[in-house]
């Protein structure tokens, strides 16, 4: 494999049933990605500024309970930072009508239940070196 | 486990007859078979007979309903005196939308209600300080008294139980009893129960509930008791709750395990506060998932009541049997239940209820089949209660107590689950009780094992789940609607909010915050405190931050 992915997976808003997101971290780990995690009930810019001091490639949210509704607002504060190359996963509960929401505002993939370790693996992989290409074309650097 | 020689059984022919079955079994049996175990991992045999479980103890472990160790049921009567309760959890959008839904369930024959509150009162703060979007989504915007006597419109406080989603400093308690005060119910005709109450399930389990340190929920726990005890003796302060867990993924004996842990902590801090356990624990209740593994849920409850008869005997030292009850309510898992083909979660719901049902539980939730996409909408509310309804009605499930009792592979399972938990009870005692155990991260780790090795059983196939690892199908049908709360509906309870809150009397809600405040500080009862808060208009969220100030802000420990 070429260079790990630095991956992102948090929760916002207000619900805490976290046992989605933490396997979900485990298995991008043990696929050999640098995962930091972090507890639910992030506020926005508190996952801006770490996706900022983390260098990370993808941001994952994980949003059982409805939170999905804010990431709209995610995706604005993203971008403000000068961050709109990280791609921005959701996985979770998404009622199928409120997918648009999320994909009209830059979401680049909604995982709901039942997809596989391999799907989110290969899915996070993929957007991931989208993202580090990204980066270096505009004359970031590599970390 | 008290395995019996097969040369003590009087049974002549016994070993010549069951080695004939084991030749035919193991000949006939195909060659890929597995080894089977249950979700606690206990391997489970094809077979179970007398030299299993042969009833020579059944005086000491199991005896009659209603007598200790209630192995078979805490009531003589069971369900052929009383039916469990049937309490539907409920939240949902404004204080009005909650009303409407919960006298459409009464009607519809639920026999008590819950309140479950918005994620971001549960979070402690008020409607106008969080994001729009999210309120109501997942549970009702109370923040007051008003607000709660909006949501009980119509419902009669003295003859219909409110079970309170209600987590340290118990905010929504305190404006049920504003409403009672309104309303002229004296405070001893109130019944319900402080569901949630169970800080440290919250922690472990990081659910939405964490609000106050660990230090502070601590304090506020035994000062809630000690309130009740003395002026609202008909509510149950104390929930344990092992749903919580066992959704995160602890398995069905280390939840009974934690949870029982959890029970101890709780009395002996209340104990040591100088209240005696039998003032206490018949006051306790405890609260769990009800999952699709039937036996093994039967065969946990069964134990559980066991070893709480015995605890609560022996260790606790309480006299009267009414602190050995197990009392519990279940709710069917929502673990189990599939996004796919929503609609079969009708049938994984029924079969979780017969279980919760065999095992003699207390009162009932049952979920709705679109539970794994949404809040409720209405008609599948209807059709989580009229579960029950055809389960209590039709299925003569109510006939006989304790049905399962005697059944060699129960009784034999029973005694295993008794060991698996005593044993997870030991590792617990070994870091220094459940406080000690979550503060250093024991039991997190101890449930994120289990919850990966139950997801490598999935991914592996070894467990099977009907549409999503095999029988799946490419058109998983429409799913039902999500409820989302009327947004112009919600914008006028906000905006009605902030008006109330700039009509109160501020010289009231400042001194009353003071008080607060200074039995936070000292040594005084702090509820005593929120309840006085609450009834001069004092908020949801002013409470919340007043405590978090003084006590210390809830930040679980996160083990990942």
């Amino acid at each position: 494999m070429s260079t790990p992915l630095r991956v992102l997976v948090t929760k916002i808003g207000f619900d805490g049933h976290d046992r989605g997101s933490r396997l979900v971290a485990a298995f991008l780990r043990d696929a050999g990605h640098e995962v930091v995690y972090t507890p639910p009930w992030q506020e926005i810019s508190a996952v801006v500024t770490l996706a900022l001091q983390e260098d990370v490639d993808v941001i994952g949210v994980s949003s059982l309970a409805t939170d999905h509704l804010i990431v709209p607002d995610l995706m604005e504060a993203l971008c403000d930072a000068g961050l709109d190359h990280v791609e921005v996963i959701v996985g979770g509960i998404v009622p199928d009508n409120e997918i648009p929401l999320l994909t009209d505002a830059g979401v680049a993939r909604v995982f709901g239940p039942g997809s596989s370790r391999e799907d989110i693996v290969d899915g996070v992989e993929e957007l991931g070196r989208s993202a580090q290409q990204r980066k270096l074309s505009r004359g970031g650097f590599e970390a | 486990m008290t395995a019996v020689e097969s040369t003590q059984l009087a049974l002549p022919g016994f070993d010549a007859a069951k080695q004939r079955w084991e030749d035919a079994y193991t000949r006939q049996l195909p060659a890929d078979s597995d080894v089977k175990r249950n979700r606690s991992g206990i391997e489970i045999k094809p077979l179970y007979g007398p030299d299993d479980w042969d009833g020579t103890t059944y005086l000491d472990t199991l005896g009659f309903p209603g007598e200790a160790p209630y192995t078979r049921g805490i009531y003589p009567t069971m369900y052929r005196g009383r039916t469990w309760t049937q309490r539907q959890l409920i939240g949902l959008g404004t204080p009005e939308d909650y009303n409407e839904r919960i006298r459409f369930l009464i009607d519809n024959g639920s026999t008590a209600i819950s309140l479950l509150p918005c994620n971001s009162g549960f979070r402690g703060l008020d409607c106008d300080e969080v994001p729009f979007p999210l309120l109501g989504t997942c549970g009702t915007v109370v923040n007051s008294v008003d607000h709660m006597d909006q949501a009980l419109a119509g419902v009669d406080l003295a003859s219909i139980s409110t079970a309170m989603n209600d987590p340290t400093p118990f905010t929504l308690l305190a404006y049920v009893l504003g409403v009672a005060k309104r309303r002229g119910v004296p405070f001893d005709k109130v019944t319900g129960t402080s569901n949630q109450s169970d800080y440290i399930s919250h922690y472990v389990a990081n659910h939405m509930f964490y609000r106050l340190s660990q230090p502070g929920s601590r304090r506020l726990l035994v000062d809630h008791v000690e309130y009740c005890r003395e002026v609202v003796p008909n509510w149950n302060p104390v929930s344990v709750v092992g749903q919580h867990m066992q959704q995160a993924g602890a398995t069905p004996a280390e939840t009974m395990g934690f949870t029982l842990s959890t029970a101890i902590q709780y009395a002996e801090d209340c104990m040591a506060r100088g209240m005696d356990p039998d003032e206490i624990l018949p006051r306790f209740t405890f609260f769990f998932d009800v999952s699709i593994s039937l036996f093994e849920e039967v065969a946990k409850f069964r134990a559980g009541r066991r070893i709480w008869a015995r605890i609560a005997r022996e260790r606790l030292g309480a006299k009267d049997p009414r602190s050995w009850r197990f009392k519990f309510h279940g709710q069917t898992s929502g673990v189990d239940l599939t996004a796919q083909q929503p609609l079969n979660n009708i049938a994984r719901v029924a079969v979780q209820a017969v279980g919760g049902i065999l095992s003699g539980l207390q009162s009932m939730h049952t979920d709705a089949y679109d539970e794994a996409i949404t809040c409720p909408t209405e008609e599948t509310a209807r059709i989580a209660v009229a579960t029950q309804n055809i389960l209590r009605e039709e299925a003569h499930l109510c006939d006989v107590i304790d049905p399962l009792g005697g059944s060699y592979y129960v009784e034999a399972l029973t005694d295993q689950m008794e060991e698996e938990i005593l044993a997870v009870m030991a590792t617990v005692d070994a870091a220094g009780g459940m406080y000690e155990a979550v503060g250093s991260g024991l039991v997190q780790r101890m449930i994120g094992q289990s919850a990966l090795a139950a997801q490598n059983r999935i991914d592996r196939g070894e467990e099977k789940i009907v549409g999503v690892n095999c029988f799946q199908t490419d058109d998983d049908g429409v799913p039902p609607p999500p409820m989302r709360p009327d947004a112009d509906a919600m914008r006028k309870h906000v905006h009605d909010f902030i008006v109330f809150k700039e009509a109160r009397s501020q010289a009231d809600v400042d001194r009353a915050l003071g008080q607060l405040r200074r039995a936070a500080q000292g040594d005084t009862n702090v509820f005593e405190q929120v309840v006085e808060a609450a009834l001069v208009g004092v908020t949801h969220g002013e409470i919340v931050a007043a405590l978090r100030d003084e006590l210390g802000f809830g930040d679980p420990l996160v083990v990942a």
